[in-house]
């Protein structure tokens, strides 16, 4: 193994201290792993939080700011935080319109953000409501498992519900606005090589020189089925197919277009698999209306990428298109 | 029957169970690398390590207060799925009991069959799901049992331990349709569920205590 840490044990807290030298507009609760916005809480605005494991930065951390994220949970890599930093993120970010919590579908997340919500209630009645992401359309059997995985639309709807806090809206209308991004987008990722936990110190699977996992989660979870490794052009064909085949865009249907790199591939190669996915859309005559290009929801140093299509109305991109201004996305400002 | 048993027995289980888990954190991991993410055995071993400290700091005046302090307290510090399943199962054993020193044989199982409910309420495992609930249901079932049958509660406990175990080994052939073992499908059958083993450490545990 081969990392820039000082000990593995440390990573996480270290992480925490670097972020809050790095961006002084953001603070740091160190004792409870939260990153949260200088200016918390916002009078009369909604506070959005989210977390989750770490190891997918810049998820979550690094979208805390104006127009996103009031606050970032952060827990060992790749576990949940525990319902403790939920709830005090909860009440650092609460101006008094209530919290919305974003959570990826995986068990350990859901579990650890419903008891917050419980503790919330019962400790300070602040009002919250939960939003799960679920766009892994690799998990085909979602009756028979813990359901389809939370990932690359979290990135787009932490965005868009942001924006929607930010103009004042109330908690039922972000939460709805959340829900609509959930239910319009759609994800699929590959991985060409396995990731390494620090604490692990060897790979999580092994995965040959010339072999690929299609329909990988962002935690080296197995995949749909493992494949010689292929082109960027039939990659993007693997990729893009099931995910139009679980969401049929008809003609003129706009889409958020966001190629998403796993850790370990530059992104010189996500342009080159950008230009194939632009190919293809076109070709079915989708629209892209927008795109996002590089590694925001990452799996440690995994080689590889995803693809998510969010489907868009005129409503969800003015949103997209507001003011951010975090550590990971700025733009408008 | 009128058996009686004090917070300060119900401790000794509590803290014979973390010993269990202790000695059985490699066994618990490496049965959680096979299907999950190869933390179980870590995890519980932090939680139950950190609920006896909170235990030794500040001994509980109640039976109610004792389940509540190590259910709070692996909440706090487990994370995953085990935390709060674990957690919940405990805090609800500790609403059931509620301020009492001491408490009867027959609110023993009741207060396990209230946490039980709060493991289905958290998790939404079924029978045959490949959980800890495959160990923990049946071990609930068989003290009632027992006592109901006019069994002492050593009796029982025993009998619950045998229905744990029963329960643990059945995860074996079963398909996992819940958690991170889910994705594996076909995959996981042949492994057995690290939570329902650590179920069967908690009833060993009561058996090897002075109930």
């Amino acid at each position: 193994m081969k990392k820039l840490i000082n000990d593995p044990n440390d990573v996480v807290i270290e992480a925490l201290l670097g972020i809050e030298a790095a961006h002084p507009e953001l603070q740091v609760d160190h004792h409870n792993k939260i990153i949260y916005r200088g200016d918390a809480p916002r009078s009369g605005k909604v506070g959005i939080i989210s977390g989750g494991g770490s190891g997918h930065e810049p998820l979550h951390g690094g979208f805390v700011g104006l127009g996103m994220l009031d606050a970032a949970c952060a827990g060992e890599v790749f576990t949940s935080p525990v319902p403790d930093q939920m709830l005090a993120a909860t009440k650092l970010v609460d101006g008094g319109a209530g919290v919305l919590h974003v959570v990826k579908n995986y068990t350990g997340d859901v579990m650890n953000f419903e008891m917050a919500a419980e503790l919330a209630a019962a400790e300070t009645g602040a009002r919250v409501v939960s939003v799960v992401t679920d766009d892994d359309v690799a998990v085909q059997d979602s009756t028979w498992t813990a359901g389809r995985r939370g990932v690359g639309v979290t990135v787009l709807l932490e965005k868009i519900a942001g924006a929607a806090a930010e103009q004042g809206r109330d908690l039922d209308q972000v939460a709805e606005v959340a829900r609509t991004v959930n239910a319009n987008g759609r994800s699929m990722g590959v991985a060409l090589t396995s990731c390494t936990v620090p604490a692990a110190g060897k790979p999580t699977f092994e995965l040959g020189e010339d072999e690929m996992e299609l329909g990988v989660g962002i935690h080296g979870e197995p995949g749909r089925r493992r494949l010689p490794l292929a082109s960027a052009k039939e990659i993007a064909s693997l990729l893009v197919e099931p995910i139009l085949e679980d969401l049929p865009f008809s003609g003129g249907d706009g889409v958020i277009a966001f190629v998403n790199g796993l850790g370990g591939t530059p992104l010189i190669e996500l342009y080159v698999l950008y230009n194939e996915v632009n190919k293809l859309l076109t070709g079915r005559g989708v629209q892209i209306a927008r795109s996002l290009v590089g590694p925001y929801i990452t799996s440690l140093d995994m080689a590889g990428c995803s693809v998510t299509l969010l489907k868009v109305d005129d409503e969800l991109l003015s949103l997209w298109d507001a003011p951010v201004k975090t550590p990971a996305l700025r733009w408008g400002i | 029957m009128d058996e009686h048993v004090t917070t300060a027995v119900l401790e000794e289980w509590v803290r014979r169970f973390a010993t269990l888990v202790a000695e059985n954190r490699d066994y618990l991991t490496e049965l959680d690398a096979a299907i999950g993410d190869a933390d179980h055995g870590s995890n519980m071993d932090r939680g139950m390590r950190a609920a006896v400290a909170a235990l030794d700091e500040t001994p509980p005046a109640t039976t109610g207060a004792l389940f509540t302090k190590v259910g709070m307290t692996l909440v706090s510090t487990v994370g995953g799925a085990s935390g709060p399943l674990f957690g919940t199962f405990f805090l609800r054993m500790g609403g059931s009991f509620g301020d009492v020193q001491q408490a009867s044989a027959q609110d023993l199982a009741v207060a396990l069959r209230a946490g039980l409910d709060g493991v289905v309420a958290r998790g939404k495992a079924e029978a045959g799901d490949k959980t800890m609930y495959d160990a923990l249901a049946p071990s609930v079932d068989a003290l009632d049992a027992a006592l109901g049958n006019g069994s002492p509660l050593a009796a029982g406990l025993k009998a619950a331990r045998d229905a744990a175990a029963v329960g643990r080994d059945a995860t074996n052939p079963m398909l996992a349709r819940k958690g991170r073992a889910s994705y594996l499908g076909e995959r996981s059958v042949g492994h057995q569920d690290p939570g329902a083993t650590t179920v069967a450490l908690l009833l060993e545990a009561a058996t090897e205590s002075p109930f």
